[in-house]
């Protein structure tokens, strides 16, 4: 059933990002654990859990193309949903401590026990269970989109305006999450985590697990929006996108395939934060601020919005670059970001991978206008926005 | 019979933008497989009238059924849709980096629901339905290139292919004429008048040569209002008519 899904969808560029994430998920823990050191193709275990945290970047930034790129919702929020799945994941670490808390605590965490409270609140109930855990990280961000998008689809705000509340969502989220009266840690977040389900986070064998994990989640996620996008459904959507109020003229209601995408999309956000918080050993309130969510939107942007593989390489190659920058020229990082988003906005408007087809079609085109002069059909399409999967 | 047989009903319907009366106390009917035409100069309020009849404008008063029961005052967009009402705008609105036949299959009359277009599988009913409406509309050959890339006219036609494939009761086409070849235009009356056999169709139009091809009963709008209403000939001799629109 999946598998005839799919057909439609999975092709050239997709099957390829979906092969090298599965090997990824192979060889890049057996490099990291079975070669020794000395060797040439040992991969550092500080590699591992950075090329991991990207990969939860990449998730990220392929569920904001589900709704950007392809129901034309430009989410200046989606680091909240990212967050909230982080916050769920850190609440099962923080309670993994147990007594080995600075406090010695067996059940409230530190900052818990330093605020003089006296018992766990209701809402940490059950964080203890790992599925518990993971099950919050999917279903809070989802009920968090369902119903913000319930009250803005339906009331038909769109286009800058929804980007407006939707930052607004991420930064109410930020100012709620630094009280400490929240109990999620306030400003200093959940951090000082020992094991996840009984392995030492710490250790090189369960970093690779988690890099492994975080190439699984995101070709799962790369296979689910290639699956939604390629079916009817996925028309729809980039009808949406193109011409809304004539998508509702025939009979399509706008709002509930908004609310649809949008909920998936946040559900995938929460499960990269999940993934994130265990490989950088914290969750502060930071991670909702706006500037979070507009570099995911610029990581879409370069790689190439509508297309599902940019985002992934647009989240790897820019948050590589800014790896170096910060270690090599930390004051520029922020105006090198700032010019490739406007070098993107006006020279790439398709990124790298809009670039990539036109350069082939380009190819093709002229390798075909040699045997037969015959226009090939069509004009030049020189935006190959949405469908067009080469 | 005459009660029967009426598909829309618009009694007393009023709209009013910033003060200014864009539909004033507006009255007629549509009958079942009945064509009308309807004329009028720019500002009539014609495209009011089509706003108003499918949800995307609600009237301030007045009375609008569909069907004998329907209250369509009642009902957005999509619901309208849903009931059988179809609509070509002026300027043709296809999805334009949809292929020809994705946009067709798009508005093929089936289940409307996110859940029911996610776990939709095309069949050789849909397939053949298709084949047929792209038949009809002359885009046989161009049925894989993108809607974006047809021209003025072939957008105009795949429009009304679309709403064919939505298989309404009513068709409301707003200038289906507009920017066609003589050729064409005289083969989109053909067509409305095929369509006209098993639907309902109102079509406003500034063509009179194209209105004229049609040969149905017409009603003049002015200033929001039927002004004048019976055949081409009836109401081209009506002197406020002349005076309104066709003097001009």
């Amino acid at each position: 059933m999946t598998l005839r899904f799919l057909s439609g969808g999975l092709t050239g560029g997709r099957l390829v990002m979906l092969a090298l994430l599965l090997a990824s998920a192979i060889l890049v823990p057996l490099l990291n654990l079975a070669l020794p050191e000395s060797h040439p193709l040992h991969v550092p275990t500080y590699a591992v859990t950075l090329m991991g945290k990207y990969l939860t970047y990449a998730l990220l930034a392929l569920a904001l193309d589900l709704v950007w790129g392809y129901c034309g919702i430009l989410s200046l929020g989606h680091a909240a949903f990212f967050a909230l799945g982080g916050y769920a994941m850190g609440m099962y670490l923080m309670r993994q401590i147990g007594s080995r808390g600075v406090y010695g605590d067996p059940v409230l965490p530190d900052f818990m026990v330093f605020l003089n409270w006296d018992e766990l609140p209701w809402y940490w109930y059950g964080f203890d269970a790992f599925s518990f855990a993971m099950l919050v990280a999917l279903v809070a961000p989802a009920i968090l989109a369902f119903v913000f998008g319930w009250f803005a689809f339906r009331s038909r705000v769109t286009g800058v305006y929804l980007s407006i509340i939707t930052q607004a969502m991420t930064y109410a989220l930020l100012l709620a999450f630094f009280r400490n009266d929240m109990g999620f840690g306030g400003n200093n977040g959940l951090t000082d985590f020992k094991d996840i389900l009984g392995f030492d986070i710490q250790s090189d064998a369960t970093r690779a697990g988690l890099f492994a994990a975080s190439a699984l989640a995101l070709a799962a996620g790369l296979v689910l929006a290639v699956a939604i996008t390629a079916s009817k459904l996925g028309k729809v959507l980039i009808a949406v996108r193109d011409a809304e109020s004539r998508t509702r003229f025939l009979g399509y209601r706008v709002e509930h395939y908004k609310l649809f995408v949008w909920t998936v999309s946040a559900m995938m956000a929460g499960l990269a934060g999940a993934l994130y918080v265990p490989q950088v050993g914290i969750i502060n309130p930071g991670e909702f601020a706006p500037a979070n969510s507009i570099e995911a939107v610029i990581w879409v942007a370069v790689g190439g919005r509508g297309t599902l593989v940019g985002p992934i390489i647009g989240a790897v190659l820019v948050n590589f670059a800014k790896s170096w920058f910060t270690a090599a020229l930390p004051e520029f990082w922020l105006f090198a970001l700032g010019g490739l988003f406007v070098f993107v906005t006006l020279f790439l408007p398709t990124g790298i991978v809009g670039l990539a087809r036109t350069a082939t079609q380009r190819l093709r085109r002229m390798r075909k206008s040699e045997p037969d002069a015959r226009n090939t059909g069509g004009s030049v399409t020189t935006e190959p926005r949405g469908q067009a999967a080469e | 019979m005459a009660k029967a047989e009426t598909l829309l009903y618009l009694d007393g319907v009023s709209v009013s933008f910033d003060g200014f009366k864009a539909l004033n106390n507006l009255s007629f009917l549509i009958g079942r497989n009945e064509m009308r035409a309807i004329i009028g100069p720019n500002g009539a309020g014609k495209t009011t009238m089509m706003d108003v009849i499918t949800g995307k404008t609600r009237p301030d008063e007045g009375e609008l059924r569909f069907d004998g029961k329907i209250d369509l005052t009642a009902h957005d967009e999509a619901e309208i849709a849903g009931f059988g009402i179809g609509r070509k705008f002026q300027k043709p609105t296809v999805f334009e980096n949809q292929s020809v036949r994705d946009n067709l299959m798009l508005a093929l009359k089936a289940l409307r629901g996110p859940f029911a277009t996610l776990f939709h599988r095309d069949d050789d009913a849909e397939r053949s339905r298709i084949d047929t409406l792209l038949a009809t509309i002359r885009l046989t050959a161009r049925r894989d290139d993108l809607a974006g890339d047809l021209s003025h006219g072939q957008k105009q036609w795949l429009e009304i292919g679309m709403l064919l494939a939505q298989d309404p009761e009513l068709l409301l086409i707003d200038e289906p004429a507009a920017g066609m070849t003589d050729a064409e235009t005289a083969a989109t009356a053909d067509l409305l008048r095929e369509i006209s056999k098993t639907h309902s169709v109102v079509v406003v139009e500034h063509d009179m040569a194209f209105v004229r091809a049609l040969g149905v009963k017409v009603t003049v709008l002015h200033e929001g209002s039927v002004l004048a209403e019976g055949s081409l000939d009836h109401v081209s001799n009506d002197r406020r008519v002349i005076d309104v629109y066709l003097g001009r």
